[in-house]
This record gives structure tokens, sequence and C-alpha cells, in this order.
């Protein structure tokens, strides 16, 4: 059985592949046993474009708060060596990693702004990483900025980035855009190897008891698999890149839908916060097992068999509103 | 090639050289030594070798008494040992130091010699504590400067190793320990060239091992414990010669000669002045000064005290001496002299007899006294000691420096007297701590010192306030060594970083004519004559400086510095001062930049130098007028109708005066009276909270973390609205139980730090805007005059009855008056709302013992103090005795007053008859548990000594003075964890386990807080603190767990950020218990890493992760058989790591040692979870109310 995909100009022995997952990615050990149940690469959780900044003026503020006045103190902390801030850190763990494990590691990187901050893609090259992922993340608040300019923005940072790097770069990115087809492809021009669809912005929640807007984390679910399915079913082929899917991938068959659709990859996160690391081995004896009963011996041949490219219908993957689906609903006749 | 030149202090160059020559090192911080323990501290951390390659080992002991234990053991066992301490530190070693010296141990304690507590405590510099220690058998050995510091170090180091007497190698606290200055460097290889390895192989051949047994410490009798004595003579005789020839090869191999006593001045002097220390500097200098006018003086320095050889000081004196004054840096009340005063008559006497000095030119020999608690000493008091030695029958027993109009002791002193400057550019800068004035001006003298052949000097004041405090750095250049340990008088150029302290103190008395003035001004240039104060115009026109201003504040808010205006204000004094070529200085400011920033990160040291590069442009030249324009003049330092003491004493205290008080006008006792800091206004709030009566819901929450005690809650009759201020804000009272009041919350405006506590835990939103709460942070500016108008009118209207209170509801106990109020606690302060609770709830029948440490400095540190008192004059008598003897302090408290309530039951019985037996069985019988209660017991015992006052009887009058005692009084045992857990555990263990009704309230910051945040054992595992700076990898001790193993002992640990309710419940639980009580109390404090403002929420994570778990431990509930034990905290909710990272002692170690913090973080979540397994077991466990007899064959 032959479960390798070739995916950003890697032959990884799984498409599956844990993605940037802090809880899960930030611990070694974790990596270490993300390889053990059969995961294919990792992507390590990202190193956010504020955290290169923030992370220095807080330890300054907080350290250099309070010395120099009192007569009994002159400082409240012990003078330490280097700080490992923002990129130190995760540059370091990105090496202990490539150390711990065979597959390979993809970092992510994660801003929303052109700056000096895409200068990081150079070091985390150097640290050792086997690609990186560019997670742009931007919820543009002014009404007066034109879509035309964020888009603009986008590619901005993706040459930045590339600029700056040999190693394969792949972009990860929302679903808002006017067209995304077109997107993809400006940011394959741009420099992207490949298009991780979609991040899932985190949506704020209302605390009505404190009324508070307090930042909340929600797990994808196996609905939110649609969304990627659609695209990825759209680009492949159109698009020179290859495609990761994440967002609601929990059991073999999203894997295989996704697959079928087009993805190189499929990037397995809310699942294993749920279920654990070991979910990986779960799916992938899943996934064999599917195989072996659809009698299939490599991924490589269904991959894109059911893109729009390669289906009987093309149609399906481009009305809105499908009226044949629309009809095929049956509610509930007691609602 | 020249030896390398760097800059730095002298608890950094004697540090340099202990480490070096030491393999342990056992300390405990005390100011002003504490620096030199955390240099040893920070090196051990990146396993700095010391000379013979190997990284000394550092510990922290629990007290100076454990850190000279662990010497002691340390050199037994043949190691290299040594401490660093000062003043109390150093006494609790004295016992000790018979021991090391009688055993002829060899070893170096170096001392930053400093004041000891006698009518007050000081922290500031003398040589009371060496002059303690002086009968301890250790030789004594000075060093005047950094230099000396670092040389004496080494010195006595070789010394000590040949000549077996342990050593006390002393300085001038502060000023010599804390003072910066150009020291040429001694090297690894001058040390091992000054230590002969010889003696090492000595000293390790005595060592106690099993292989070559011995036995020392034995018990001897009668019959030979005084020969043994007197075996080691000839070691001490030896002794100076042997520091004389290490002090020679030093000279070989430095260049840098001294002698043990070292005479300066005209070899025909007849007036010699001798002395130790710093003050040595200004004496050689006046000396010189007056010589070349023709006068014949001289300096004796006294470098070697002990052991005092006669004949080198006699061969150091030149024979035409005829008058003698020996300054001694302390005072020994009650004895015929000083120590050194003392030391020099007997030697003249023996000197004499042993035909060592001819015995009829024996000098005239006056002792005097200066320089007491870092006290100036300046020039002109050298003078003044040589002019007076001219008299015929000069003055003995004189002090120098004050003025006593008591014993008539002091010399006058002509303050105009100067030392000539000898091209030294002085300057004198004011700030703020909080600015980085200080820290600017240390880079500044080390560019100096390091860049230019010119030599420095830095020296930093600071006041007694944490919040808000003021700082004056002194910085002095120029081409010879400036030998001036004294603070400038005459400075070349004056910054002022705050505009501020133009309008409250006399920032320009030390400017010299013709100077430079700059001033961090929020005006324009054209407007900032405009903007001064009446005074300040008037000197500028006298003085005629070129005037400089910039809007510091305004560059550091745009270069993201926020109000650290150091970087700008130093540019601006290179740019100005032209000290160094102005682009050579810049040059040298951003190496300085990247030098003292570079570990943080790229970004802070960008963001330092975009404000070098933009600083220039805003710096603006004014023209200084001819004519004052201004009316306003200097705020006075204290206001409002105080009794005179206040007023005068303490009032000079406060303007910066205190020197210029005379001795009389001091208590005698170290008495004051209470209530004080309400008269200081200290307007530090650049906003201040507003109370929105329209949102609120009067929880009292507000009011009851306020630190400062500046939100204050009164529910009153309507009638006293009458003549309210137009904007005083008042609504109907919600609380049912006094329907029909007015409510009001008002803010002291001039009191507020403004750290915004009270806003962040306001649980009541403005529904239409909810970014708007029940009280909300403004600007001071606006609403100042209304408010203050407001808060004088608030203060009149009367308080609650305390009978009509529920004081177990925050709601209604927040309208109990505080007599605790606007203490000099930092912003935020997480100690301060417990003590304010405390004094709400029984201030007004409480006794205070309170510890050495953050909390006896906010709460006593001169001149304005805020334990108060309420308009009947009851309120806490607050009192500090030491650090380490806090719990037997209080219980001797306890049973003191204990006996005179028995004693006054005894007499009352006795009188009964003339007094009548109802009456006095009910103030003997009375239950005194709520208000009422008290109330009740108050009004019988004022029946009861009105009728006292009619007896005439012995018995009666006795009794008079006693029958207060009646009511009931409280006994409060308050510390920090350095002292429960650590210095005092013992004593308050021993407290404890009495029995006796004392109420202990821990206030848990788990640092040292006030020496600056060093470890003790309540610190958590995985926290970084000095001395524990890869992560604390053990855990917090459990106080409450060990203190509920008596069984007798109330126990309560709090969090008031967590649940103010339970607090609340703790207090009012521990005072009604009859026995001891202990509460521990999370404390969050500046060095936790935290934003102070949000630090409630950091409480309310520590007990949501189970760090901190709520319980009481309540003994009465075991005598009828219920489970004693409640644990009040929920099973945890967030990841102990998640409230770890909230706070940057934890989150640092994730920063400098990832996996290490990611280890402890994990056994710290472990530790928390086998802990609150065991706390559940404690609290679910069943009590048999009587042990069931065991059955037959069980």
């Amino acid at each position: 059985m032959d479960l390798s995909v070739d995916y950003l100009g890697m032959k990884l022995r799984s498409p599956l592949v844990p993605s940037a997952c802090q809880p899960l990615t930030g611990y070694i050990e974790n990596i270490k046993r993300m390889e053990e149940a059969g995961a294919g690469a990792v992507v390590l959780h990202s190193l956010f474009e504020e955290q290169l900044t923030h992370d220095r003026h807080e330890i300054n503020r907080h350290l250099s708060a309070y010395t120099d006045s009192f007569s009994e103190a002159s400082s409240f902390f012990p003078q330490t060596g280097e700080f490992l801030l923002g990129p130190e850190e995760y540059l370091n763990h990105i090496s202990k990693a490539k150390r711990a494990v065979k597959i390979p590691v993809i970092a992510s990187l994660n801003g929303s702004t052109p700056g000096g901050w895409t200068e990081f893609a150079k070091k985390i090259e150097m640290a050792g990483a086997d690609a990186l992922e560019l997670n742009i993340y931007k919820v543009p608040r002014g009404s007066d900025i034109s879509s035309a300019a964020i888009e603009e923005e986008y590619i901005s940072i993706v040459k930045s980035v590339r600029a700056q790097i040999g190693i394969p770069l792949a972009v990860k990115l929302s679903p808002y855009f006017s067209n995304v087809a077109n997107m993809a492809s400006r940011l394959t021009e741009a420099g992207a190897s490949g298009l991780t669809l979609f991040n899932r912005f985190y949506q704020p929640d209302i605390d009505l008891d404190s009324l508070e807007v307090r930042p909340d984390v929600l797990l994808s679910n196996p609905l939110t698999l649609r969304l990627p399915l659609r695209w990825i079913g759209l680009l492949y082929g159109n698009v020179k890149a290859d495609f990761a899917a994440t967002s609601g991938i929990h059991k073999a068959e999203d894997c295989l839908k996704v697959i079928m659709a087009g993805a190189s990859v499929t990037m397995l996160c809310s699942s294993l916060l749920r279920f654990g690391i070991g979910h990986i081995r779960h799916v992938d004896s899943q996934l064999r097992a599917w195989m072996t009963e659809h009698e299939y011996d490599s991924l490589r041949a269904m991959k894109g068999c059911m893109s729009q490219k390669n289906c009987g219908d093309p149609v399906v993957y481009e009305r809105a509103q499908y009226i044949k689906a629309l009809h095929q609903y049956q509610p509930n006749r007691d609602l | 090639m020249g030896r390398t030149q760097k800059t730095m202090d002298a608890n950094e160059a004697v540090a340099y050289v202990a480490y070096q020559v030491s393999e342990v090192i056992a300390i405990y911080p005390i100011t002003p030594s504490s620096p030199m323990g955390e240099w040893a501290d920070a090196w051990n951390a990146v396993k700095k070798a010391n000379i013979w390659g190997t990284t000394p080992s550092v510990i922290e002991m629990q007290s100076e008494g454990g850190a000279v234990g662990a010497v002691h053991g340390a050199l037994q066992t043949g190691s290299l040992a040594t401490t660093f301490t000062a003043s109390q530190g150093l006494l609790l070693m004295i016992p000790n130091m018979y021991k090391i010296a009688g055993e002829l141990t060899p070893a170096v304690f170096h001392v930053a010699a400093r004041s000891l507590a006698a009518q007050g405590l000081s922290i500031f510099g003398d040589h009371s504590d060496v002059m303690a220690a002086r009968a301890t058998g250790f030789a004594m050995l000075c060093s005047v400067s950094g230099q000396e510091a670092m040389d004496f170090a080494l010195i006595s180091q070789a010394a000590t190793l040949e000549s077996r007497i342990p050593f006390i190698h002393f300085f001038d606290g502060f000023r010599t320990s804390h003072e910066i200055s150009k020291i040429e460097m001694i090297t690894p290889d001058d040390m091992r060239a000054m230590i002969d390895e010889k003696y090492i192989e000595a000293h390790r051949k005595r060592a106690l091992t099993p292989d070559r047994p011995v036995l020392r410490g034995t018990a001897q009798n009668p019959d030979v414990y005084f020969q043994a004595r007197e075996s080691v003579n000839l070691f001490y005789q030896e002794c100076p010669l042997i520091v004389q020839k290490a002090m020679d090869r030093f000279s070989k191999l430095t260049g840098r000669s001294y002698r043990v006593f070292e005479y300066f001045g005209a070899p025909d002097a007849d007036r010699v002045i001798i002395l130790m220390g710093s003050a040595a500097e200004p004496a050689e200098e006046v000396a010189k000064l007056l010589n070349s006018k023709g006068e014949k003086t001289g300096v004796l320095k006294v470098r070697l005290w002990r052991p005092f050889d006669i004949g080198y000081f006699l061969q150091a004196l030149p024979a035409s001496v005829k008058k003698i004054a020996v300054l001694d840096r302390s005072k020994e009340p009650g004895a015929s002299g000083e120590a050194l005063y003392l030391d020099v008559v007997n030697a003249f006497y023996e000197g004499a007899q042993r035909g060592l000095w001819p015995s009829g030119q024996l000098p005239v020999i006056t002792g005097g006294r200066y320089g007491l608690s870092s006290k100036e000493f300046t020039p002109a008091m050298v003078k003044s000691i040589y002019d007076h030695l001219k008299q015929n029958h000069p003055k003995n027993h004189f002090t120098v420096g004050i003025i006593d109009d008591v014993s008539g002791t002091s010399l006058p002193v002509d303050a105009s007297f100067a030392l000539p400057d000898d091209g030294v550019f002085a300057a004198v800068f004011y700030g703020l701590g909080s600015d980085g004035t200080v820290g600017a001006n240390k880079n500044t003298i080390k560019i100096i010192g390091e860049n230019t052949s010119n030599y420095a000097q830095a020296y930093f004041v600071y006041d007694s306030k944490k919040a808000g405090a003021v700082t004056v750095s002194h910085l002095r250049f120029g081409p010879k060594p400036i030998r001036a340990p004294y603070l400038i008088e005459k400075a070349r150029f004056v910054g002022c970083h705050q505009w501020n302290f133009l309008e409250k103190m006399d920032v320009l008395k030390v400017l010299d004519p013709g100077g430079v003035f700059l001033i961090d001004s929020p005006y324009e240039a054209e407007e900032v004559w405009g903007h001064l104060p009446r005074p300040v115009q008037e000197q500028l026109i006298a003085k005629k400086p070129r005037l400089y201003t910039i809007n510091a504040h305004q560059v550091a808010k745009a270069c993201g510095m926020g109000s650290h205006t150091n970087t700008i204000m130093q540019v601006c004094f290179f740019a100005i001062s032209g000290v160094l070529p102005q682009e050579e200085a810049l040059e040298a400011i951003r190496k300085a930049i990247r030098k003292t920033y570079g570990n943080k990160g790229e970004e802070v040291v960008q963001m330092n130098l975009r404000a070098v590069d933009q600083t220039i442009q805003y710096l603006k030249e004014v023209k200084v007028p001819e004519k004052v324009t201004s009316m306003s003049q200097l705020r006075p330092a204290l206001v409002g109708d105080a009794p005179d003491f206040v007023k005068l004493v303490l009032g000079t205290m406060a303007a910066g005066r205190g020197d210029e008080l005379a001795v009389s006008q001091l208590p005698c006792d170290g008495t004051y009276p209470t209530g004080t800091s309400r008269y200081e206004k200290r307007n530090l709030a650049q906003e201040i909270p507003v109370w929105d009566p329209q949102v609120c819901i009067e929880c009292g929450k507000c009011a009851m973390v306020c630190p400062h005690s500046v939100i204050r809650i009164k529910a009153y009759d309507s009638q006293h609205l009458k003549n309210a201020p137009i904007s005083f804000k008042s609504r109907d009272a919600r609380e049912p139980a006094w329907k029909g009041l007015k409510y009001t919350i008002q803010v002291a405006p001039e009191d507020c730090t403004g750290c915004g506590v009270c806003v962040d835990v306001c649980p009541a939103k403005n529904k239409a805007e909810v970014k708007f709460k029940a009280i909300n942070m403004m600007p001071q500016h606006p609403v100042a005059a209304q408010e203050k108008e407001n808060w004088e009118f608030f203060l009149d209207i009367p308080d609650m009855d305390r009978r009509k209170v529920d004081a177990a509801k925050i709601r209604q106990q927040q309208v109990m008056e505080p007599l605790f109020e606007f203490s000099s606690a930092c912003a935020g302060c997480g100690e301060t709302p417990y003590l304010k609770l405390l004094s709400q709830l029984f201030g007004d029948r409480i006794v205070i013992a309170n510890a050495t440490g953050c909390s006896s400095i906010y709460g006593g540190n001169l001149p304005t103090t805020p334990w108060s008192k309420n308009k009947d004059g009851r309120g806490p008598a607050w009192a500090n005795s030491l650090f380490e003897d806090n719990a037997e302090f209080g219980l001797g408290m306890r049973v003191s007053m204990d006996k005179q309530r028995e004693y006054a039951g005894e007499l009352l019985g006795h009188l009964a008859g003339n007094l009548g037996a109802d009456s006095c069985n009910e103030i003997l019988n009375a239950v005194q548990k709520s208000e009422a209660d008290i109330y009740e017991q108050r009004q019988r015992v004022e029946v009861l000594k009105r009728k006292l006052m009619e007896v005439k009887n012995p018995e009666a009058n006795r009794l008079l003075e006693l029958a207060d005692l009646f009511v009931k009084k409280s006994v409060w045992i308050i510390g920090g964890d350095g002292w429960a857990y650590d210095i005092g555990f013992g004593g308050l263990d021993h407290v404890m386990a009495t029995g006796r009704n004392v109420k202990i309230l821990v206030l848990d910051t788990e640092v040292y807080s006030n020496t600056g945040g060093q470890m003790s054992k309540a610190t958590p595992l995985g926290a970084v603190a000095k001395f524990a700076t890869g992560g604390k990898p053990t855990g917090k001790k459990d106080l409450g767990l060990m203190a509920m193993t008596y069984g007798h002992v109330y126990v309560a640990k709090i969090a008031m950020g967590a649940n103010d309710e339970h607090t609340l419940k703790a207090f009012l639980e521990a005072d009604a218990y009859d026995g001891p009580a202990l509460i521990i109390a999370y404390s969050h404090c500046v060095a936790h890493g935290i934003n102070m403002t949000t630090a409630m929420q950091n409480q309310k994570a520590a007990v949501n992760s189970g760090q901190w778990p709520l319980y009481r431990f309540h003994p009465d509930k075991a005598l009828s058989g219920q489970n004693p034990f409640t644990l009040d905290s929920r099973a945890p909710s967030i990841a102990v790591e998640q409230y770890m990272m909230m706070e940057n002692r934890f989150k640092m170690l994730t920063k400098s040692e990832p996996e290490k913090a990611r280890q402890l973080f994990k056994t710290a979540a472990e530790n928390v979870s086998t802990r609150r397994r065991l706390y559940e077991y404690l609290a679910q466990g069943k009590l048999v109310a009587q042990e069931e007899p065991l059955k037959e064959g069980a």
C-alpha cells in the first residue's frame, strides 16, 4: 500500500500532516509521537509577527520597570544572559525538531503587514526547516481600504518572504476573497509553491455576563471540510501549486475526499486536539482499510480524480446554490 | 600597556575579587550589601570560574545567622569561604564569628558598613555594625574607595590565609558600596600571585575529615578555658606585619601602595585628624589645601583597625603633633568615648609607657562623631575640625554635621567653605525612578569613564517613597582622581527630568552661576518661561545659566518608549555639555544602548537608537529674560491643619531640609505621631478614578482593593448634603439595610497614585458603552480642583456608626474608616489592601508588630506615615523591632497586655467594694465579639474610670492606668514571606506553638521584595528570582499546612483578587478565634514582572489554576466534631502554565532556558495536582468525635 504523496517538492510517506497547532507542536516530544503515529510531515506552530515585536518590548518593560528607583533595590530580577525572544526561541525549536525526527519539518510564519519581520524567514531556513508555510492573517478594519489594496499587500508579503528563502513556500490563506482562484494564481506567481486552504480565523465571542468580547477558539468539525473541498476541486489543475487541505479533516473518508478533489496532503489539527496524537494512527489504518476494500494501491492514483477538471459534472463545483441540492433537501416535517 | 579600567561600584569591585578567591559563598540579602551576593549568584549562574578554574558554590541561606553557620562549616571542612553582609546581618553573625576567630580560621567577610537600628532603623552607612563586632577576634581592614575596596578584598584574603586570623573587610555603606567610580582592575594573575598556595594547603590540612579525625568545639572548664583563650595572642601580634607585607607585595604587582596606618599631610603637622573610611578622602584634600596656605595639618587613615598595632600607629604619626581629633562614624551611648578614640588614647598612653612615644609630648586628643546614617561629611566640616583644634581647650566628644542644641556637642561649620573644583565637571540630575534617569546616568558615567582619560564618579540619592520615587544623580568627572565622597553642592549642569519638580523642590539650589539648566518641559520653548514658578524664575535671572528645554516625554512617546525619557535626556546632556565631541558621544551612547538592551531584542535597541537620532532636533535653547513674571510659588511639603510637630519637624523633613533640624526637635526615644501621611499631598497620578453613581452597584470592591486607601465610601443621612459642592456626587443607597440613606464613593485626588486597580476590578459596566464602568480613570488635571473640594467635604460627613455595619458583607464593611492610608507603597501594591482591611475591621483596638521589610518601610519611613487614627483618637499602635524577631516581639506584646489585663482584673476585684460588684462583674465577664459588644464595654470602662478618679486609693490609681485593657485588644504580627518563611520562621513556629492569642498576617509576595526580589522559601517552583536565576528548582514551603499540624492554630490562605469575601471572612474568623491565627495572603508585587493595574487578575488566575489554593482551618470546628479544614477554592479551571505565563517571573525562564522552563512548569503542574489531592483528602476527612475503643483481636 503506497500512501506516499508529493508536496512542495518533497516526498512524504503519508498525506497525514499535523498542521500548525500550538499546544501540540510546541513540544519536541509530541512531534516525535506524531512521527511514530505515521505523520508524513509536521507543520510547526506559527511564529506570529506580533510575537517578534511584542515579546521583546514586554520583557524589556517588565525587567526594567522599577529599576534604579529605590535605595534598597536597584532591580527586581537577576541578570540573565540572552533571552530567546520570538524568533530565537522558535529557531531553536526548529533545530531541535529537525534533530528529533526524520519526517520533513515545515515551519510556519504568521503575519499581516509587510515589514521587517519577513526577514525572519531567512533565519527559519537557516535553522533547518524543510519548508515554510506562510499564514497571512488579516482582518481589515478601515472601510477606506480597497480589496485591491489588500490583495496587493498579500502579494507583496509573499514576494518579500520568497525573496528571503530558497526552501519551498506554501501560503495559507482565507477564503474571503472576491475571487479565490485569482488570488491563488497570483500567489503562485508571487512564489508560493503550495496553497493551504483554508485558514480559519478565530472569531471573537461576547460574554453576556461580563459584557466582554472574548477570543474563543472553536475547533473545526467535519462540515467545515466542504469549503476547502470545493476550492481545491476548483483549483486543481488550473493553478500550478500543491494543495494542502485543512479544516474539518477528522477521519479517513475526509482525507480521501480532499485528495480526490486534488489535495496533496491533508492537515489535522482539531481532530488531534480532540482525540490526541494517536488519532493519526487511527486515520492511517482507516485509510489503508478503505483503500484495500476499494482496491487502490496508491493515493497518487486517486489524486484529483474528483476535481472539477476531472469529474463528470463540472457545474457542481460552481453554482453557489445548486438547485438539485436544494430540491433534494428534506426538512424535518415537525419543524 | 596600562591595566584595564572599568567603572563600577565597590559592591561589584569587592564581589569580583571575593568570588574569584572563594570556593563556597553563603549569602543572604541585606542593604547595602545585597548586590555583592547578587553578583556572586549571577556569575555562578553562568558558571564563571574562580582563579583555580572551578565555579564556586553559592548558596542562599535563611538568615545571616544561617549564612555564617554555613561559612563556618565550609571553613571547618577546608574550603575557602566568604560572605557579604551589613548592619543587623553582621550582628546576627557575631556568635559564630567568635567561634571562627577562636578556632583561628582564615576567612574574609565583606561588609558594606551600615547603621544599626536603635531609635529608628536606617539603611544608610556608618560604622556602627563593625564597631559592634570588634570584640569577636576578627581582624578589621577598612577601605575608603571603590579602588581600595577591590584591592583590600584581595589583600585581606592573602593576609587571612597567612595569619589564620579571619577578617572583616569593610567600607562605607552606600557612599562607597554604591558609588560608581573608575577602577583599575586586578587580574586573576594578580590574585594568584598574592595568594600563597602553601597557606591554602595548610588550611586544607586543618580540615575536618574522617581520614584524619580531630575534634573541635569542646566544652572547656574553668581549669583551661582562660589559658586556651590566651593561646592565640601571637597570631594577633603577627597579623599587622602580615597585612603590611601583603600590602607591600600588592604594591609591587599593581603600583598601588598602602600602609596599615597611613599618614598624609605636613611632616611637621601640629593638628591631625585620625579616622577610617571614605571620610578620609575629603580630610586629605582639606589638609592639602590648608597646608598650601601655611597651616600644618595632617590626616591619619586607619586601614587595619584590628588588630590595633600601637607601634605601627605611633610610627605613622609625626612627632610634632600637638592636637588630635579622632573621628568615629558611630555612637556608643554611655561609653567614655567611641571605639577608635579610645584606641588612640590608649595607644598614646601605652606607647609612652613602652617608650614608643615621648611621654612628655602627649598630644591633646579629642574624640568626635560624624556621618551617622550617611550624614554628609563635607570639606567644610573637616575645616571646622581643624579650626576647632586651634583652640586651647578643644571640645571633646564633639559632633560635626548636626546642630546639637541639647548637649552642645556640635562644632560650628562655615558652609561657604569649599575645595576648588580642580577641573572637575559636576552635574546633578533630578528624575523619577520610573523615567530611567539613574540608569541613563550609570551609562553616562561609563561612557565618560571608559571612553575618555577622565576619572569619573556617580552617586545616586533616592527618596524613601516607593510610589513616585524621586532620584537625584550626582555625577563628577575630571582629569584627576575624584576624592569627593559627598554630594555635589555646586553643579555646572543641572538637569530636571520632570517638570512638576520645579513646583515642589528647589532644583536650582546647586546650580553654579553661569552653568547650564536643562528642563524636560511639556511646553513649547517659547512658553517655558511663562510656566516657571516665581522662585525658579528668580534664581535663573540671578544665576544667568544657559537654559535648554526639550519635550522629552513627547519624543519618548513617539519612539515607543513610554515614560522612559532616559536616553533622550542623556543625549541632551552630551549635546549641551560638550564633555565629548557630539558625534563621538552619540556613537558611545549607541554602543551603550546596544550593550544595555542587546539581550532584550533588536526592537528595543532600535527604539532607543531612534530616540538618539531624533532628540537633537527637538532640543531648544531658551533665552532667560531679565524680569520675573510668574506669581506662582513652590508648593508646601505638607498641607492642612497639621499639629505643630508635624508642620515644623516632619514638614521640614518632607521639604528635603531634614539636615537643618536640631537635636532638640527630634523625639529622644523614636516615638512619632500616627496619621501624618494625610498632610503630604504628593499628586502623583496623571489619571485618577472618577465615580459614576448611575452605573455603580455598590459592591465596595473598588474601595477594598485600593492600595492607598484613596477610595472611600460613606452612607449617610441626606441632611449632610447641605452645602455640598455642586460637583459632589451621591445617590440613594441601594443596600436594604441603609434604606433612606445617601451613598457616595469619593476619591482623594491628591493622594491617588493612579494605579487603576479599582477600575480593573469594578464589575459594573455602563450598559450603553461597556468600555465605561462605575469607576473610570480620567485625566487628573481637569477634575483636580473640584475633586479636592469634594474630598474635603466628604471627610466632614460623619462615618457610619460601626454598630450598624454588617462587617461580614463587603458592600457594608467598606464604609468602615481605614486607619491605614496614603502609604508610600508602590502604585498597585498587593500588600496594602490587606493592611487597610485590617485597619478598617479592628484598627481602633490593635497593636501591630511589624517585621522589617516593605511593610515597615511604607508603614514607618519618615517623614510621614500611614497608620492613622479615628475621630476618637484611637487607631493602630505600630512598632517595628527587627526582621528576625517579629513573631516573638508580637508575642511579648500579647503576654504583656494579658498580664496587665489579669492584674487589672485583680485590682478590680479588690476594689469591687468601692465600685460596685455588679458593674465590676459586668466588666470582667463582658462578651466582646461584635462592634456593639465592644462599644458597650468601652462605655462601662469609661464609667469605671470616672469612678476610679473619685476613689483615693493607690490601687485605684493603678487600675486607672490599666482600665483600657478591659476592652478587647488584638495583637497583629505582620511581615513578609522573607520573615515568615525564612529568617523569622523559628520564632513564628514557637509563637504559634504557645497557643497565645496572637494574629499573624503574612504578606506573601513570594520573594524578598524590599531588597530587590531575592528568592525566599515562599518562592514557587519555576519562578525566576535573584539567587534563583535558572528558576527555583524546589517547591514553595507549605507554611499553612505546617501550622495546621499543631491543631490549635487558625490558618487561612487567602487571595483578595480571587475571592474578596473569603478574605474578609478569614480576617473576621482569625480575630475572633481565641488562640493563634495565621493568615497567608497572596500579595502581588512589582517583583513578579506583571502589569500592576490588572494584578488582581493574576491573583484570580493563581487560585483558578490551583497554584494558590484558598482554605481555612478552624480549630473550633474540631471541638464540635466537624472537620476543621475547609477547602474554599474550586477544582482548577485553568492550567498552571496558563497562570505562570501571565507573569514574567515565570515566563522569562521560557525565554532564557525554554527546556528547563518546560520541565519546571510540568513539575509545578504535578505538584499543584498532588497538593490539590491532599487538600481534597483533608477537606473530605471525617473527624470521629471520640475514638472508638479497639476491638479485641483487631
